[in-house]
């Protein structure tokens, strides 16, 4: 299991906790979407799975060589080229010089943008700033992805295709995807499973297993959708005054 | 390649639903909802056409620069119409002709300064120091610089030193320095350090404060190291606020040259452009002071020009923070 978390708690300074008793396993080239409303401390577990925060209580195990990382703004570096941006992530690897243009050159063709090697992030759309982006955390070469809702600031005909392109691209590389979202929609659209977080403090409440039925029949999908959007109201109501 | 094997059944149009709704109002919607929910294009090709006909809606299409020539213009004309007002002014015989030259007067005095040779020495002279007390600075302030930005402890110690030491004037060192060094050109360069580099690592650091958090994340996460970071990502990233820190040095260099060579004359100390004004004041010639003021003024808009705002503008445009500006 590349990931295990166990009894996951998190608190900031004496204020209330964010996480409280996190319990989940990921499996190897597992697909799952981590849902929750606003506030529930989801991107705050992907950190701790990167390794950019700590826990304050529990365990967790992660693959020991760290974990890819997608943010939600492509954060790309301004002053260097899509194909550059790539290429210091192979550098930072320690990816040897002459390797590097190849790779770059490879994966920029996988998500589909080898023509836009040369351009600037800002002369990319937001859609094609998030396939660099992409591409990037690919570069890694980690076999753990984290994806903390890198769609979400995308419009809709964009998303959609990067639905596509994203499944494409788990299934052609085999990674496993942690992929945090509080869009019930794309968590079906893409997880294999969706784990419910709820708020105040975070804790996976319950889990649903999308099958290959639900991908390719929108009324199985759309069912599934509303019995996770009930329940995450459910979530949401509690918290009403 | 095994992706996305099946046709979707249904019409292949992706779904109107709204953008950002999120996890609200979608109750109702739920019969509704449809190819989005599975996959919306039909095959790895089909994939690869859609996005790039969406690429290329999305993308502007790149604008050729052309010269603008109210950039050039515009200036001069101003510089033009200062010059007129100036011998309107004079023209108008309120004051004396010697304490108050002409433009004319100046230009006479320019080209007899120019004729014996003093004038292109001075400017030598003075620039040639400047720019290397400026180039010594900017090697010296540019790591102190990272390592206060970089090291927490540093610069809580340091911080508001180099603050005050912005603060200070530079003339303030001159007489320090002339019995530390006498009249030699360390004196000159000493002045320019104390003037330059305090400024050169301010702009560092307000360079680095204001890198977006994300950049260092996302350094982390590719997991660059101590060095890696501050040399790959924290310097590049803080480079505008850099380059202004520079500029600011530069015109410190420059001020604080100025006033070394003004006050300290003599020794072997050569004959700059501070000297030149010095001159003009010991014989009172109102002329001489008018020229080297003028030349003082010229070499630092010359700079500015020439240096800065090439660079300035490569590096913004690059960016992508150039459009909208007003320059």
């Amino acid at each position: 299991m590349p990931v295990v978390l166990e009894n996951l708690g998190k608190r900031f300074g004496d204020g209330a906790p964010v996480l409280d008793d996190v319990n989940a396993t990921i499996g190897k080239g597992e697909f799952v979407a981590l849902l929750g409303a606003s506030g529930c401390g989801k991107s705050t577990l992907l950190n701790i799975m990167a390794g950019l925060e700590v826990p304050t209580s529990g365990a967790l195990e992660v693959p020991s060589d760290g974990a890819a990382f997608m943010f939600q703004d492509a954060a790309l570096f301004p002053w260097l080229t899509a194909r550059e941006n790539i290429e210091l992530a192979l550098k930072l690897r320690g990816v040897g010089k002459a390797d590097r243009r190849t790779k770059a050159n490879e994966l920029l063709d996988l998500v589909h943008l080898a023509g836009a090697g040369d351009k600037r992030p800002h002369e990319l759309s937001g859609g094609m700033r998030q396939r660099v982006s992409l591409a990037r955390s690919l570069a890694q070469d980690r076999q753990l992805l984290l994806m903390d809702e890198p769609f979400a600031a995308l419009d809709a005909i964009t998303r959609d295709l990067l639905h596509d392109e994203l499944e494409r691209i788990w299934k052609e590389t085999g990674r496993t995807i942690v992929f945090v979202t509080h869009n019930v929609r794309e968590a079906v659209r893409l997880g294999q499973r969706v784990l419910l977080l709820s708020s105040r403090p975070g804790r996976v409440v319950q889990e649903w297993n999308v099958t290959e039925e639900h991908r390719t029949d929108a009324g199985l999908a759309g069912q599934l959708t509303g019995v996770i959007t009930a329940r995450l109201r459910e979530e949401i109501r509690r918290h009403a005054k | 390649m095994p992706s996305n094997p099946s046709p979707v059944a249904e019409t292949p149009e992706v779904s109107e639903t709204p953008v950002s709704t999120g996890s609200l109002g979608e109750h109702e919607e739920t019969r509704k909802v449809h190819a989005a929910l599975t996959r919306s294009s039909t095959g790895s090709a089909d994939l690869r056409e859609l996005e790039s006909g969406l690429d290329s809606l999305q993308s502007d299409t790149v604008r050729k620069a052309r010269v603008d020539w109210s950039r050039i213009l515009l200036p001069v004309a101003a510089v033009v119409v200062l010059i007129i007002i100036w011998q309107a002014y004079v023209s108008l015989g309120l004051k004396r002709r010697d304490l108050v030259p002409g433009p004319l007067d100046v230009a006479q005095q320019f080209g007899a300064l120019w004729a014996d040779g003093s004038l292109q020495e001075a400017v030598w002279t003075s620039l040639q120091r400047g720019l290397v007390g400026f180039l010594i600075s900017v090697a010296i302030a540019t790591p102190i610089g990272l390592l206060l930005a970089q090291v927490a402890p540093l610069r809580r110690a340091f911080g508001p030193l180099i603050s005050g030491l912005q603060v200070l004037p530079s003339v303030a060192w001159v007489p320090a320095a002339i019995i530390w060094f006498g009249l030699t050109d360390s004196t000159v360069y000493f002045v320019v350090f104390m003037g330059a580099i305090p400024s050169i690592i301010n702009g560092l650091i307000s360079g680095v404060d204001q890198i977006p958090p994300q950049y260092r994340s996302v350094g982390t996460v590719l997991g660059a190291s101590r060095l890696q970071m501050a040399v790959q990502i924290v310097l590049p990233a803080a480079l505008p606020g850099y380059l202004s820190g520079l500029k600011q040095g530069w015109a410190f260099s420059w001020r604080s040259l100025m006033a070394a060579e003004i006050i300290a004359v003599g020794g072997t100390i050569g004959f700059g452009l501070g000297s030149m004004l010095n001159q003009g004041r010991d014989l009172a010639d109102m002329t001489i002071v008018m020229s080297a003021i003028l030349l003082i003024l010229a070499v630092g808009i010359l700079i500015e020009l020439l240096v800065f705002a090439p660079i300035e503008k490569r590096l913004l445009q690059r960016r992508g923070l150039l459009s909208g500006s007003t320059r």
